[in-house]
């Protein structure tokens, strides 16, 4: 390649590099010209990558780039114009008196609509996909409610939830457990009453003793009839809707140790809109 | 060309060559290794983030054992719709001491960066013993035998001082309690004061609903404290970054 070395190959025309072992040479054919430049240009974008963009950790922390660029700026961005977009039925959401969303169709679309999308991502792990819930977790599709099944008591279900930690005006009561006031054969006569009550199979001997310890111990808030109270969060046992299972087993369970449901608090961020979802499901009253 | 041309001169004296090839590697290594001792300076100062307590560490060690981590990543990414499904996207502080971090690359489930608190105790306990209980279309396996493994804590003290060995700011007073703290996370009838004067925001909770500590309490107590320990409401993060 120095200019002295000018050993041209005969049978090519190419130059050698000079070398010579045992009478063996090395062509020196040129890299092709535009891997070359590529491979320069590859150079060069790196350096002005560097400098455009945030790059190098430094002792004031990193580079930020001549562009100014920002992944945290950009997704507050991209949030900010979609809420835009909506910003007007967004407002009126927020505002609106839940009792008489249906009187503004739009608005009660748009609610319906979000709060599926809510719903889903966050609800359908215990209410399922299709709301249609599982054992201990609600099923919001009928018409049996806990707490209540208007739309504001749904509202309120949602913001602050159900016998958690976290929010002090979380729905709260708690089902004593049984186990530790009656005695087994007690229990027994109980689950044959409360089967009674919802018009399933069951032992009518047991069920006329039973009959009497639900007055004494279960009546306050399950009502005389077993048709529940929603103030206290506690179940209709008229109604064959059973949250956890009426078959005697899972009475009995029920009954001895006590129950005790957690709904987390879901803040206020959209839960109108989830509300509105919900009271439309078919239960809502 | 002819100053590419005086390569011959560096490649006719070994020791030239040495010289001149450690010069290059010096400079490729300055530039691509000096900027990483740096790197703690790109961790922004955030509230709250404080390291894992007895029980939580266990369970981590768990969902590490189990391979969560291979269908469920803890990262979320700083995008519209990961932000609207997840919550706050994630600060490299929430991480910052877990060894190793559990970012993960794969998302089978969901992403759990912020699933504590979002459900209760007793949801984790039938998901984790039975998932298609709960959520009839999850592929997740069964992981029930959680609730049959007892723990008591007998190394959790060796534990803490592993992780303080490469860096997290455990306290001699964490570490001289360790095994107490760990036992008393799981009974609510303890006296959790001081657990949660070292540990703040720990949720104190019979996680699995039986007397016995399981390794289902250990994986609840960290599942229920993931992403809940910077308080978004009074923290805002750096726009900039």
């Amino acid at each position: 390649m120095t200019d002295k070395n000018q050993d041209i190959d005969q049978e090519t025309g190419v130059e050698t590099t000079g070398h010579d072992w045992d009478g063996i040479k090395e062509l020196n054919n040129p890299l092709p010209r535009w891997w070359l430049w590529c491979f320069y240009l590859t150079i060069v974008w790196g350096i002005g990558y560097v400098i455009a963009y945030p790059a190098w950790p430094l002792v004031n922390g990193a580079t930020a780039g001549l562009l100014g660029y920002s992944t945290r700026a950009e997704v507050a961005t991209e949030i900010a114009r979609f809420d835009d977009l909506n910003a007007d039925l967004r407002t009126a959401l927020a505002a609106a008196d839940m009792t008489t969303l249906g009187e503004d169709q739009d608005l009660q679309r748009f609610a319906v609509a979000g709060g599926a999308a809510v719903f889903r991502a966050n609800c359908s792990q215990c209410h399922g996909s299709g709301a249609n819930g599982a054992k201990g977790y609600p099923n919001l599709l009928d018409d049996d409610w806990l707490w209540g099944g208007d739309i504001e008591t749904i509202v309120y279900s949602i913001r602050h939830g159900i016998r958690n930690e976290l929010d002090d005006d979380a729905h709260y009561s708690q089902m004593p457990a049984f186990g530790e006031i009656l005695e087994t054969e007690e229990i027994s006569a109980l689950v044959q009453h409360v089967r009674s009550l919802s018009g399933a199979e069951y032992d009518a001997g047991l069920a006329a003793t039973g009959a009497d310890l639900f007055l004494e111990n279960c009546s306050d808030c399950h009502g005389e009839t077993g048709l529940g109270d929603r103030e206290q969060g506690a179940p209709n046992l008229a109604d064959a809707i059973w949250l956890y299972g009426g078959d005697p087993a899972t009475l009995e369970q029920t009954i001895t140790y006590s129950r005790f449901g957690v709904m987390p608090p879901w803040g206020t961020r959209q839960v109108n809109a989830v509300a509105a979802y919900v009271h439309q499901l078919g239960g809502g009253e | 060309m002819g100053f590419l041309n005086k390569h011959q001169i560096l490649e006719r004296s070994p020791t030239l060559l040495l010289v001149a090839s450690f010069l290059v590697v010096s400079i490729g290594g300055i530039v691509e290794i000096a900027p990483l001792f740096y790197l703690e300076n790109t961790i922004e100062k955030v509230e709250g983030v404080r390291p894992y307590s007895p029980l939580e560490l266990t369970g981590r060690d768990i969902y590490v054992r189990e391979g969560c981590y291979n269908c469920h990543s803890q990262m979320i990414r700083p995008m519209r719709d990961e932000v609207e499904r997840y919550g706050h996207y994630s600060l490299a502080a929430e991480s910052m001491y877990d060894h190793p971090f559990q970012w993960g690359s794969k998302r089978t489930g969901p992403d759990v960066a912020r699933v504590g608190g979002r459900y209760s105790d007793a949801w984790h306990v039938d998901h984790l013993s039975d998932p298609q209980s709960v959520v009839p279309e999850s592929i997740m396996p069964k992981y029930s035998f959680l609730s049959d493994v007892a723990i008591d804590g007998k190394y959790v003290q060796d534990l803490l001082e592993t992780h303080r060995m490469v860096g997290v700011p455990y306290t001699d007073e964490m570490i001289d309690n360790a095994q107490a703290d760990f036992a008393a996370q799981a009974d609510p009838d303890s006296d959790w004061d001081d657990l949660v004067a070292r540990y703040p925001k720990a949720v104190i909770s019979n996680f699995d609903g039986q007397a016995l500590l399981t390794e289902m309490d250990a994986l609840i107590a960290y599942l229920q404290m993931l992403g809940t320990l910077v308080d978004f409401s009074t923290f805002t993060p750096d726009a900039s970054r």
